[in-house]
């Protein structure tokens, strides 16, 4: 076997993905830690109770998000992983909207449902926004899951339930801990949503950070707590990439035509799990829409003097494109890397990919504007926003594409090497149609956190170009009964379009997948 | 008179700015600006300083005030801008003690009444002002035929319990504004007081402007009568009115009011300081003056600009409003929200 050749090839397609995130993520959160802590001075008063007493609100708070957000998703992850029927990719499109609501528009209608400064209303808002992750992440897989191997259990003997332990759960095991993953760092690294909805009560690390940085203007403090979240977030990266290597199994990945469709009470079970997930989500929603009604023609009036809606659109539509066309790259590249090699250098690669969701925005913003100035001066770039949004997206794409790549059965790359094709030929002809529906979907998470994004590009000085939530925030900082219908009449747009986006991505079935 | 001559000078100075062979001129100017300001910019805000000058202006927007200052703090010397805008009385210590202008004195400056130059007149500019004021629901207020409180000290009545909804001074700038107003008001003595028998009243907290005035103020179908706002709130109500209104249906308590005064300034570092200075200069002028109110709803510092029809016949402004010394508050400010919110959450 040409051992050397193979290797150079692996370490080409580690560089683009290990250089971006060097250059963009571990090089401007090392420049601005280590300017903070080298001001560090040791014992400050009063400071580790209160850390104390943050790190494990920020703890127990995720955990407990990330459970009632599965708990709550599981239904409709089941109607939808399970079964083919009308209306599953509409129902799939609507469930997503909730993820890119701009968290101060969710927080008015939460506050209006009489919701408001409660550990109830924060752990019900992280349900809300969290549950397309769930149902997106894992019913994708689990349409792929061989329906012969249920069967088979099925004939055998096993009761639904048992099948249901036994077989199904354990084949989806990589994509239930990467959805919990995902969840836990985003509720982990929570910011908004804890500001509007916890009052000063509850603060995370995250919340903490941004106090001591910008409020109170003491770095040494902001970047060790910082640098503990960085430590706390690695650690149960690094626990997770080893479990989930070792957990995951290469097994065929059927067809999705073979998904069946529910017939009698199975019927009754999906449609119940989809209305009634769907209403759920629907509350808030709804209570945006009797607010912006009669404010959609305001919208496209000439003389709304914040900024044309159109423009913002289209500004929001092409930034989302660009940073998911960078994530997309840098993300396929990442996985294939790590799903062909195994050992230390790709466990730690793998975790590394993870890190930028569990990473301070407030640090990762302000080290941009101290790093990026070498080779070029990016510090105002409008390349920046694409990027920053890329660094959010990059760990969904890997998540949602590993745990497929991991699946393929070695022996189908074997025997197209044996039979004479280059290692880049394997990968065309043998990796990449399997992926590109994972890969759909992760671009459909992509765009969505693009159109959505609102933190992380805070912090940095960015070229003033009006996006939808920009103009949201916009809307909602002046009085007066039309600029809040306006505001509220724009979210339900940016909720539209989200569905539309989704929509649209899943109609791609590339090539012939799934018929080998 | 003053006015023309007022304009004339600017023309002469950007022209003479312009012409200045030892100072480049840039093809584009960079204004780093919070993003309050920076999001109604539009493709009108600077097209006259463009057509006089023949330089672009590309606004850069960096978050809230906070980020900003801190952003320009940590990049002191090597700017991603020339010139800042945005920068309020309490945060000006911060961004004075970071050393992140250079020198520049307005052409303009005595334009603009000694109470807003609060800080070093040759680093910072004053560009305009606004005031945070208690607003309240003239609706409610004729229904009830309950006094409208003519000073702080009122609000510790039994008529006013469950009346007023304050926003958190750490999370929210007109909220802090609010806080400094008592603190200059009852003194490092007696503020404390104050808010305690405010509690005991039943005064709401909530993070942020955007839930206190949409979702507590019951203009907007909440139950309190009284909220921290600004002294613009009234005429914005009128401007951005569903059917056109005679009368604002909100009013400005005048007692109690903070002036946030915001500054812009040339940071140190750029290239093109002679540019920056014009830049600044054409801000404080009165043409541009004049769109303030409109477009960010606050008041021009420029004392010869004159204030759109709306906010003359709609709002008030204070005659005494409470200022604080941006160094006190600077030194005072974290130990003041802590004891604030031990009080109120406690």
């Amino acid at each position: 076997m040409p051992t050397r050749r193979i290797r150079w090839g692996w370490v080409a397609v580690a560089a683009l993905p290990a250089l971006f995130l060097t250059y963009f993520f571990a090089y401007p959160l090392g420049r601005i830690l280590s300017l903070g802590l080298s001001e560090m001075s040791i014992g400050s008063t009063g400071l580790q109770s209160r850390l104390v007493s943050v790190g494990w609100f920020t703890l127990w708070q995720a955990t407990l998000s990330t459970v009632l957000t599965f708990i709550f998703a599981a239904p409709m992850t089941w109607a939808v992983g399970r079964y083919e029927f009308r209306g599953r990719k509409l129902a799939m499109a609507l469930v997503t909207v909730p993820f890119v609501l701009p968290t101060v528009v969710v927080g008015t209608a939460f506050v209006a449902l009489g919701w408001r400064e409660s550990i109830g209303a924060i752990l019900a808002a992280h349900v809300f926004f969290n549950v397309a992750v769930v149902v997106r992440t894992v019913g994708s897989q689990w349409r792929r899951l061989d329906p012969d191997l249920l069967n088979a259990a099925a004939t055998l003997g096993a009761s639904p339930l048992e099948v249901m332990r036994r077989v199904t759960l354990p084949l989806l095991r990589p994509s239930l801990a990467a959805a919990a993953s995902i969840v836990f760092l985003f509720t982990f690294t929570s910011f908004g949503v804890i500001l509007i909805l916890g009052g000063f009560t509850f603060a995370t690390l995250e919340v903490e950070i941004y106090r001591q940085a910008i409020v109170l203007f003491d770095l040494p403090l902001a970047a060790a707590l910082a640098v503990i979240q960085l430590v706390g977030v690695s650690l149960a990266l690094y626990l997770y990439s080893r479990y989930q290597e070792r957990h995951s199994a290469s097994w065929e990945l059927a067809s999705e035509d073979a998904v069946p469709r529910p017939a009698g009470r199975a019927r009754i079970g999906v449609y119940g799990s989809i209305i009634g997930t769907l209403a759920v989500l629907a509350i808030p929603l709804a209570v945006l829409l009797t607010r912006s009604l009669g404010s959609f023609d305001d919208l496209f009036a000439a003389d709304l003097i914040v900024g044309s809606p159109v423009e913002a659109i289209r500004n929001s539509l092409l930034t989302a494109v660009a940073a998911t066309a960078i994530a997309l790259v840098i993300g396929i590249m990442a996985a294939t890397f790590v799903s062909h090699r195994s050992g230390t250098l790709s466990r730690w690669f793998d975790t590394t990919l993870m890190l930028p969701l569990g990473t301070s925005a407030v640090a990762i913003g302000l080290g941009f504007i101290v790093a990026l100035d070498w080779p070029v001066d990016l510090r105002a770039s409008l390349a920046l926003v694409p990027i920053a949004h890329a660094l959010v997206a990059i760990p969904f794409v890997v998540r949602i594409v590993l745990p497929t790549m991991r699946s393929i059965d070695p022996d189908l790359r074997h025997a197209a090497a044996t039979l004479g094709a280059k290692p880049i030929s394997v990968w065309r002809r043998v990796d990449l149609p399997l992926v590109s529906r994972a890969a759909l979907v992760a671009a459909g998470f992509s765009v969505v956190i693009s159109l959505g994004e609102f933190g992380a590009t805070t912090f940095v000085a960015r070229p003033n170009t009006a996006t939808i939530p920009t103009l949201i925030f916009r809307l909602l900082s002046r009085p007066g009964p039309a600029s809040f219908g306006t505001a509220m009449a724009l979210s339900i747009v940016l909720a539209a379009l989200t569905a539309a986006v989704i929509l649209w991505v899943d109609r791609f079935r590339v090539g012939d997948i799934g018929s080998f | 008179m003053r006015k023309l001559t007022t304009a004339l000078l600017t023309t002469a100075l950007l022209i003479a700015g312009c012409g200045n062979d030892t100072g480049e001129t840039p093809e584009t100017l960079r204004l780093v600006a919070h993003d309050s300001f920076a999001d109604a910019v539009t493709d009108e805000t600077f097209r006259a300083f463009t057509e006089e000058t023949g330089i672009e202006v590309e606004v850069l927007a960096a978050g809230d005030a906070g980020s900003m200052v801190t952003q320009a703090v940590l990049t002191a010397g090597n700017p991603t801008a020339d010139v800042m805008f945005g920068v309020d009385d309490t945060f000006l210590s911060r961004a004075l003690d970071g050393d992140i202008f250079t020198e520049h004195t307005s052409a303009l400056i005595d334009t603009v009444p000694d109470s807003l130059k609060l800080g070093p007149e040759n680093l910072v500019t004053p560009i305009d002002f606004g005031d945070v004021c208690l607003n309240y629901d003239k609706e409610w207020f004729a229904s009830t035929q309950i006094h409208v409180p003519t000073k702080l000290d009122d609000l510790r009545s039994d008529v006013y319990a469950g009346a007023l909804v304050v926003e958190h001074p750490a999370t929210s700038s007109p909220g802090l504004a609010f806080m400094l107003a008592t603190i200059d008001e009852f003194g490092e003595d007696g503020w404390l007081d104050f808010w305690e028998d405010l509690r005991d009243k039943g005064v709401e907290v909530v993070p942020d402007w955007t839930t206190a005035y949409y979702e507590d103020f019951t203009r907007y179908g909440g139950d309190r009568s009284m909220v921290v706002s600004y002294a613009s709130s009234p005429p914005a109500e009128v401007i951005f009115a569903e059917e056109p209104l005679d009368a604002a249906p909100t009013g400005v308590i005048e007692a109690g009011c903070y002036r946030q005064v915001e500054f812009a300034g040339v940071l140190d570092g750029t290239e093109y300081p002679e540019a920056a200075g014009d830049l600044i200069d054409f801000m404080l002028s009165v043409p541009f003056q004049e769109t303030i109110p409109i477009n960010w709803f606050v008041f021009p510092a420029n004392s010869e600009a004159e204030l759109p029809q709306e906010f003359v016949e709609h709002t008030v402004i204070p005659d005494d409003p409470t200022q604080l010394d941006p160094q006190y508050i600077a030194d005072n400010r974290e130990a003041w929200i802590q004891q604030w919110a031990d009080l109120m959450e406690g």
